[in-house]
């Protein structure tokens, strides 16, 4: 398996989706410090975990609810108080569709 | 000794006698954080009015003989707990101007146990770090050496209590951030069993794996504040209805007859010598007490850095999705439609360190890669849990080092992501498993520099900790002394 990790190709990928950008000499260090990361990772493949359960909450809790009555919440002004932009209640945001 | 040096304790006992006051202790705190703040620079938001106001009707309280856990004592918050009407900034850009319409709960029952809040700590933006170095607004430092880190993430809320600039703090520990500091700067810091303290209003960094705990000067005043924090909250669903149990009748009980788990694994090449002779010191002042000392294994140590820098940056890209220039915080105007807005507000607002665990997690959970990171990391993680499980069929608590080196410079770790994740690498395993742990001072380096020294114990056995750190501190007698910060 060769050294690369991920490439500069699947760094743009992995930006878009996690809506960021970077510029060239940004998106070259942080391709280097990344495979550095996950090259580091790959110990985990000397582990035997054949049978074993993925544990994802160290307490096991279940069905957290409460009762379906209607207890107060946000008041929409609260709600929009830190709002970069709002108008008529909503939050406002630039052009969505074309 | 002046006020801003006592502890919790001490300063309920002059309160109840008269000797002093809400307003006293608070003018003196805020007199100490006027002389060194602009050295330590441990907090990010001062709430000196409001403090004042609330010392004030303290000091009518205790009048009135209605004196809660707290009342009239300067508490200071990590800026990752909301605070109703209080600016709360998680350390970042992209909260710079955030102002939470609602409190946390453990800022609820600290104002209902009548503390005095003194204002919003300094810390690793989105508490990914560890030396508070990452902060959009600037590092703090430590108070024994001002060139050197007091540790992250909560590094402004462990350098307060150090220096005097609050009584007691609040902290958050996702990897060891709370620990990590305490031991740096030579205070008390306890990470809780998770689900004992409610998240609810905590900004999220890595949801299965935060926990809110005290930063204290001894071990009776952790125990005062967590009684006042831990409990079951129902507005969060990791909240666990698990008594509370009294953990102060815990204090002075002795440790005779005790087994103490040393973790062969934590005594590795790397480990700063003078760190690691505190720590086997700490060992014979246990065995002093009473104890009884037995070497147990661990044998999944090894990767539970591997573990955490998968399951936390995953957990955290998911957290931190939210932050998109819509509802709250930094907004790009640059730009043109919704996408571009979207990337150039989170460009603009996370800071390098959030941006490559974002990228990490992200790349973690991708399509195609799943399996190979966050299910594999899942699994050596239920692996690691055994290991403790299985340790603690053996013994009462286990005693390990909190960190390998003593303080480090500020900027010495910064060049390279993975030296600086190597700092947590004995705090790691616990958030993963889940269990509580502590970090109790345990002596100075010859430069005198702080050494912490980490108890760990089994799910909910918070009270355990309490009554071993404090039989240790007893039983220790270390020399008191006093950081050489700038000032006074």
């Amino acid at each position: 398996m060769e050294n690369i990790k991920i490439s500069q190709n699947e760094v743009n990928h992995v930006a878009h989706l996690a809506r960021l950008e970077f510029g060239e000499q940004e998106k070259e260090k942080f391709t280097s410090q990344l495979n550095d990361i996950l090259r580091y990772m790959d110990k985990l493949s000397e582990v035997d975990t054949a049978g074993v359960e993925p544990m994802t909450h160290a307490i096991a809790q279940k069905n957290a609810f409460r009762m379906d009555e209607v207890v107060g919440s946000l008041p929409p002004e609260l709600a929009l108080a830190n709002a970069p932009e709002s108008r008529g209640g909503c939050f406002q945001v630039p052009k969505v569709i074309e | 000794m002046e006020l801003y040096e006592l502890t919790i304790h001490e300063l309920q006992d002059k309160l109840r006698t008269g000797e002093t006051s809400s307003a006293e202790i608070t003018a003196s705190v805020f007199g100490r954080i006027d002389a060194v703040e602009k050295d330590i620079h441990a907090y990010i938001t001062l709430m000196r009015e409001t403090a004042l106001a609330e010392a004030t009707r303290a000091d009518e309280a205790i009048r009135k003989g209605e004196i809660g856990a707290l009342t009239g004592i300067p508490i200071a918050l990590k800026d990752i707990c909301c605070t109703k009407d209080v600016r709360t900034t998680c350390g970042s850009r992209i909260l710079h101007n955030f102002i939470p319409p609602y409190d946390a709960t453990v800022v609820e029952k600290l104002r209902a146990a009548g503390a005095v809040l003194t204002g919003k700590t300094n810390m690793d933006e989105f508490a990914m770090g560890s030396s508070t170095e990452s902060s959009f607004f600037g590092a703090t430092r430590n108070p024994w050496d001002l060139t050197r880190i007091p540790g992250g993430s909560s590094g402004g809320s462990s350098a307060a209590v150090a220096a005097g600039e609050c009584i007691a703090s609040l902290g958050s520990d996702t990897g060891g951030s709370i620990r990590q500091p305490a031991a740096l700067c030579g205070v008390v810091g306890l990470k809780p069993t998770y689900g004992r303290v409610s998240r609810f209003g905590l900004i999220a960094f890595a949801s299965s794996l935060d926990q809110i705990g005290p930063f204290t000067k001894d071990v009776e005043d952790c125990a005062i504040l967590m009684n006042v924090i831990a409990g079951y909250d129902p507005r969060e669903s990791t909240s666990v209805p698990e008594d509370v149990p009294d953990y102060r009748q815990f204090l002075r009980r002795g440790i005779e007859g005790w087994t103490v788990g040393i973790p062969k694994e934590y005594f590795i090449d790397g480990i700063d010598p003078e760190v690691e002779a505190a720590v086997r010191e700490t060992i014979r002042v246990v065995e002093k007490a009473g104890a009884k000392c037995i070497e147990v294994s661990l044998p999944h140590t090894e990767y539970c850095l591997a573990v955490y820098y998968i399951v936390a940056p995953a957990e955290a890209c998911s957290n931190l999705a939210r932050y998109d220039g819509v509802k709250y915080g930094f907004r790009s105007e640059e730009g043109r439609d919704l996408m571009e807005m979207y990337k150039k507000s989170r460009a603009a607002g996370f800071g390098a360190e959030v941006k490559r665990r974002i990228m990490i997690g992200t790349y973690a959970l991708s399509s195609g890669y799943y399996d190979a990171y966050y299910k594999k990391a899942s699994q050596v993680r239920a692996l690691i849990k055994r290991d403790f499980d299985e340790a603690f069929a053996k013994c009462d608590v286990i005693l390990t080092p909190t960190t390998p080196t003593p303080a480090f410079r500020i900027g010495e770790k910064t060049g390279d992501p993975m030296q600086m994740y190597l700092s947590d690498i004995f705090t790691i395993s616990t958030n993963l498993a889940g269990i509580p742990g502590i970090s109790v001072p345990c002596g100075f380096t010859a430069a005198g520099l702080p050494i912490g020294v980490q108890f760990l114990a089994g799910h909910f056995q918070e009270g355990r900790l309490i009554q071993f750190a404090s039989a240790y501190e007893k039983e220790a007698h270390l020399e008191k002394r006093r950081p050489r910060c700038h000032g006074i």
